[in-house]
């Protein structure tokens, strides 16, 4: 079992958004304030666990011809239990994400993530699997998150972190520390045309780092 | 009545587009576009399964979960419902029309994982529509996807010969030029006539 190597890929090498390129709708459509980004990744995480572990229990059972309706059987459970739990306890998220919670259903990146790795080892691998996806779909959700919301509205943690009042963590409803005066900020980047522009300069990016440090890695091979 | 339906088809094709404004079916949206002829292909079947799911998944809301008291359990019936419409129509199109269906071919599976799908079928219900509103809106929603995705592909067949930075080839380039196309859709919103 090598964690370092998992956790590696799900971060960088293996990132399921900006590498796999999977899962864009919800990527897209919530990251406007640091709480939907942290909520949703923490949905997305949980989810994945979930039905990755449950999925590689029951791996020897499902056959083979109906497995993808096996799958999205479980995983449509897991989201239905994370559902009712937002609902319940932290109804400002619950609202705030809105139909992108029942749609992490026919997300990519869990079905991707079951078939591809649930369905075919032990039910260890596949947790840390789910995990360490899950942390990497967070983490590239949160950034966005950030960037968005600084570009946009010129605040950081939206949702999340109150000052009016002192400095305090709430769920939902704060306007975030400001960083820029207000009105400065492009609201345009919170709207859908710049959600895809973010992203696609961020995924640009990506890609000019990997390469550039494929390129050292050439060179020092070379100069051995 | 028909005004309302002339609302939801236009709010649904242009000012609230599944993809370029609503961020619902991207998955499909990038991955099928880069040939004019399958996007063709993959808006049809979207549309058809999309106004077809609208009416079955209303009926079983309506019908069996609401009289029973199983709204929380709508998700998994709708996911359920969609996957086995979309298989029943693989089969289908498999006995009675071979040609549509090898048109058609990978795309129809697909179908079932498209969030514009299942995110109509909860749309439908979170806006308290009738039956035939909710098939109007699946039906235009298709639409919105259909007309989307043709204009994308046809911008990305031009942009394969564009000469572009290298770390922009390919996905991000592609997520650029559908920004630049939600911002025109974004012209839209004033076409508020209802």
């Amino acid at each position: 079992m090598n964690l370092g190597k998992q956790f590696k890929e799900g971060l960088l090498t293996n990132n399921p958004v900006l590498v796999q390129l999977l899962g864009m709708c919800s990527v897209l459509a919530i990251s406007t304030s640091l709480f939907n980004g942290i909520g949703m990744g923490i949905c997305v995480t949980l989810v994945l666990i979930g039905s990755n572990v449950v999925i590689s229990a029951l791996r020897k059972i499902i056959p083979d011809k109906i497995r993808i309706a096996a799958f999205i059987v479980v995983i449509a459970g897991f989201v239905t239990v994370v559902d009712l739990l937002l609902k319940a306890y932290v109804p400002a998220l619950s609202s705030s994400l809105g139909v992108f919670i029942p749609l992490i259903v026919v997300n990519c990146i869990i079905l991707a993530r079951a078939e591809s790795v649930a369905y075919k080892s032990g039910i260890g691998a596949s947790f840390m699997d789910g995990l360490f996806q899950g942390i990497g779909y967070t983490i590239t959700l949160v950034i966005l998150c950030i960037v968005r919301e600084f570009l946009g509205y010129g605040t950081f943690g939206g949702g999340l972190i109150d000052v009016s009042n002192g400095f305090r963590i709430v769920l939902g409803g704060a306007d975030g520390i400001r960083i820029l005066p207000e009105g400065i900020g492009a609201s345009l980047i919170t709207m859908p045309c710049g959600g895809f522009i973010t992203l696609g300069i961020m995924i640009a990016v990506m890609n000019w780092a990997m390469k550039k440090a494929a390129d050292k890695s050439a060179a020092k091979e070379e100069t051995k | 009545m028909l005004t309302s339906i002339l609302a939801i088809s236009l709010g649904a094709i242009l000012t609230n587009n599944f993809i370029l404004v609503q961020f619902l079916g991207i998955c499909p949206f990038m991955g099928v576009s880069k040939k004019l002829d399958t996007a063709v292909g993959m808006g049809a079947a979207v549309t058809f399964v999309m106004g077809l799911a609208s009416a079955v998944t209303w009926l079983v809301d309506t019908l069996l979960l609401e009289p029973m008291g199983l709204e929380y359990m709508q998700t998994v019936a709708f996911i359920l419902v969609i996957a086995s419409l979309v298989q029943l129509i693989e089969m289908f199109l498999q006995k009675s029309v071979p040609a549509l269906y090898t048109a058609l071919g990978v795309y129809l599976p697909l179908i079932t994982t498209n969030c514009a799908v299942l995110g109509v079928a909860q749309a439908n219900i979170t806006s308290g529509y009738n039956l035939i509103e909710s098939i109007t809106y699946g039906i235009t929603g298709g639409l919105g996807f259909l007309l989307a995705i043709v204009l994308f592909a046809s911008i990305r067949e031009r942009l394969e010969f564009a000469d572009s930075p290298k770390c922009f080839e390919g996905f991000p380039l592609a997520l650029v030029t559908a920004g630049l196309m939600a911002l025109a859709f974004m012209g839209f919103s004033g076409l508020k006539v209802w």
